[in-house]
């Protein structure tokens, strides 16, 4: 596959396979034959019932996670090893219990050898982006949930990545903290306009930020469904554009095709729980 | 590990009318007034169970006629030198053994077997070897403190987030730096929980090594008095050991509350 121009990131034919727990057991196919490419500049919702493989094919994209069969390309290039202009936030806490909140920050500045004055600088900018300008001497454990989500999008922020891959990065908070951030990325992503992938199982949240969303199958031999152009103006307003009458033509047909997937998944967690 | 505070969290309660402390003292002057009628009425041998009133007195006299400073020094120097060297030894062993599994499956039998060998045996050998000074102390004390910080920190660099390793190396650290920014912080934490167990084995060391074979050293002071009987000087230099085991302890506590600030576990102690 010939990379289209504008193109920063694509999965080519992408499988990864487990291992069976026991010798002989049969392996795992998570994901099979998956090709999907994000655009310069766009922001791509990855959408899928639960325990699709969503998260294995952002660690796919990232480099953390060798793929089974097929490549992916970053720039073109096929990617060996980690992908070093991509930024990746976890759903989990990510942040080193160890370091402050600055110290977090500034790690990836640190790391990359930048001039001591230099790190300050960007590290206080930052901070102050994400709205915690008077919060840089306090330790994770001492912060709420959102306040360690802006530290840990503040940390991936600052090395300027040219790809963000998130990994259901706002499922851990609450609805009001949720559309905050949220708002908040939209606004930080309009500002630098770098390429995104979003990765969620929550359909609303996808559509409200989402320039174009990609449906997953459900699990195992997880493939891509479909895919949707969100053409709602910019700037949004998360809370307030699920009100619009696009909006809700949008999520009935999404729905209507996610539906018989979650479905599915529901009867595998059935049959297996 | 952390075994510092008996009491738990029952210290805090509002309701309380007479402070914890008061209770404790007084239970320890129960004891000490059981001990003297005990003896003073023969119920108890004072040849064997010693007088109170002379312990103390012992004790009084050993600190207001500074003799003991000198063999008090000495055992501080030798538990403070078994405890670098041994915690040192034990970080570094543990962050190789834990990050490299080749070497950790090949020594792990042996590492067992070294751990599992009573180490105070080891003593005389230290003695012959060392001869009788600190050398000798500290050697028998870096093997007791050693094993505890070891597996600590083995423990601590299997037990590092999966996530946040993943997520340091997305952020461009090379391996040195996760041993670094990653690996050691975590091992330290590791290191501080065992801080308690450990200094407190540096000191049993110290005072053994003492009591096998020496020159000084409050282990010393006992032996002597035992050579010669001297039932009171025995239970001093045991009151001494023992404050001076309750003070090391609190130096701990003060530097792991300083040290290990990012600590949720430490800083939360207290509700």
């Amino acid at each position: 596959m010939t990379p289209a121009a504008g193109e920063v990131l694509a999965l080519d034919r992408v499988g990864v396979e487990w291992p069976g727990a026991a010798p002989g057991a049969p392996s795992y196919v998570a994901v099979e034959e998956v090709s999907l490419s994000v655009r310069r500049g766009e922001f791509l919702s990855v959408v899928g019932p639960t325990g699709c493989g969503k998260t294995t094919l952002l660690n796919v994209a990232a480099g953390l996670l060798p793929p089974t069969s097929g490549a992916v390309l970053a720039f073109g290039e096929r990617l060996s090893g980690l992908n070093r202009r991509a930024g990746y936030l976890f759903q989990a806490d990510a942040l080193m219990p160890w370091r402050n909140a600055r110290e977090n920050v500034e790690a990836g500045l640190v790391f990359a050898g930048v001039d001591r004055g230099e790190v300050v600088r960007r590290a206080d900018d930052w901070l102050r982006r994400v709205g915690l300008a008077g919060f840089g001497d306090r330790y994770p454990h001492q912060l709420s949930g959102g306040m360690r989500k802006r530290v840990a999008l503040a940390q991936v922020l600052i090395l300027e990545p040219e790809i963000l891959l998130m990994d259901e990065p706002f499922a851990a908070l609450d609805v009001q903290t949720r559309q905050l951030m949220e708002n908040e990325l939209l606004e930080l992503w309009s500002a630098e306009r770098r390429s995104v992938v979003f990765i969620t199982h929550d359909l609303e949240e996808a559509i409200s930020l989402s320039d174009r969303i990609v449906l997953l199958s459900a699990g195992p031999r997880t493939r891509p469904l479909a895919e949707f152009t969100i053409d709602l103006p910019r700037p949004r307003d998360v809370a307030e554009i699920r009100l619009t009458p696009r909006f809700l033509e949008l999520h009935g047909r999404i729905w209507a095709a996610l539906r018989a997937e979650v479905l599915k998944a529901y009867a595998v967690s059935q049959r297996l729980g | 590990m952390r075994s510092a505070s008996v009491s738990g969290n029952a210290a805090g309660r509002p309701r309380r009318r007479v402070p914890l402390v008061v209770w404790r003292a007084l239970l320890l002057l129960v004891a000490f007034l059981a001990w003297h009628v005990l003896t003073a009425t023969s119920v108890l041998p004072s040849f064997f169970f010693g007088r109170p009133l002379v312990v103390l007195g012992r004790v009084w006299d050993w600190f207001s006629s500074g003799k003991i400073y000198p063999h008090l020094g000495v055992t501080l120097v030798e538990t403070v030198l078994a405890f670098a060297i041994g915690t040192l030894l034990g970080v570094a062993a543990g962050l190789w053994l834990g990050l490299s599994p080749a070497a950790a499956a090949l020594l792990d039998p042996y590492i067992k077997a070294a751990n599992a060998m009573p180490r105070v045996i080891l003593a005389p050998i230290f003695a012959v070897w060392f001869g009788l000074g600190v050398a000798s102390k500290v050697a028998l004390g870096i093997t007791l403190v050693f094993f505890i910080v070891f597996f600590n920190v083995f423990q601590g660099v299997r037990e590092v987030s999966p996530v946040v390793l993943a997520s340091v190396r997305m952020l461009g650290a090379t391996r040195r730096q996760l041993l670094r920014h990653v690996y050691l912080p975590s091992a330290t934490s590791w290191v501080f929980s065992s801080l308690h167990t450990s200094v407190g084995m540096a000191f049993v060391g110290a005072v053994v090594g003492e009591y096998l074979g020496s020159a000084a050293g409050v282990g010393y002071l006992i032996l002597q008095a035992e050579g010669t009987f001297d039932v009171n000087s025995v239970f001093a230099g045991i009151l001494v050991l023992t404050a001076f085991a309750l003070l090391l302890d609190v130096v701990v506590t003060l530097a792991e509350k300083r040290l290990l600030v990012w600590h949720p576990r430490v800083t939360t102690d207290k509700l």
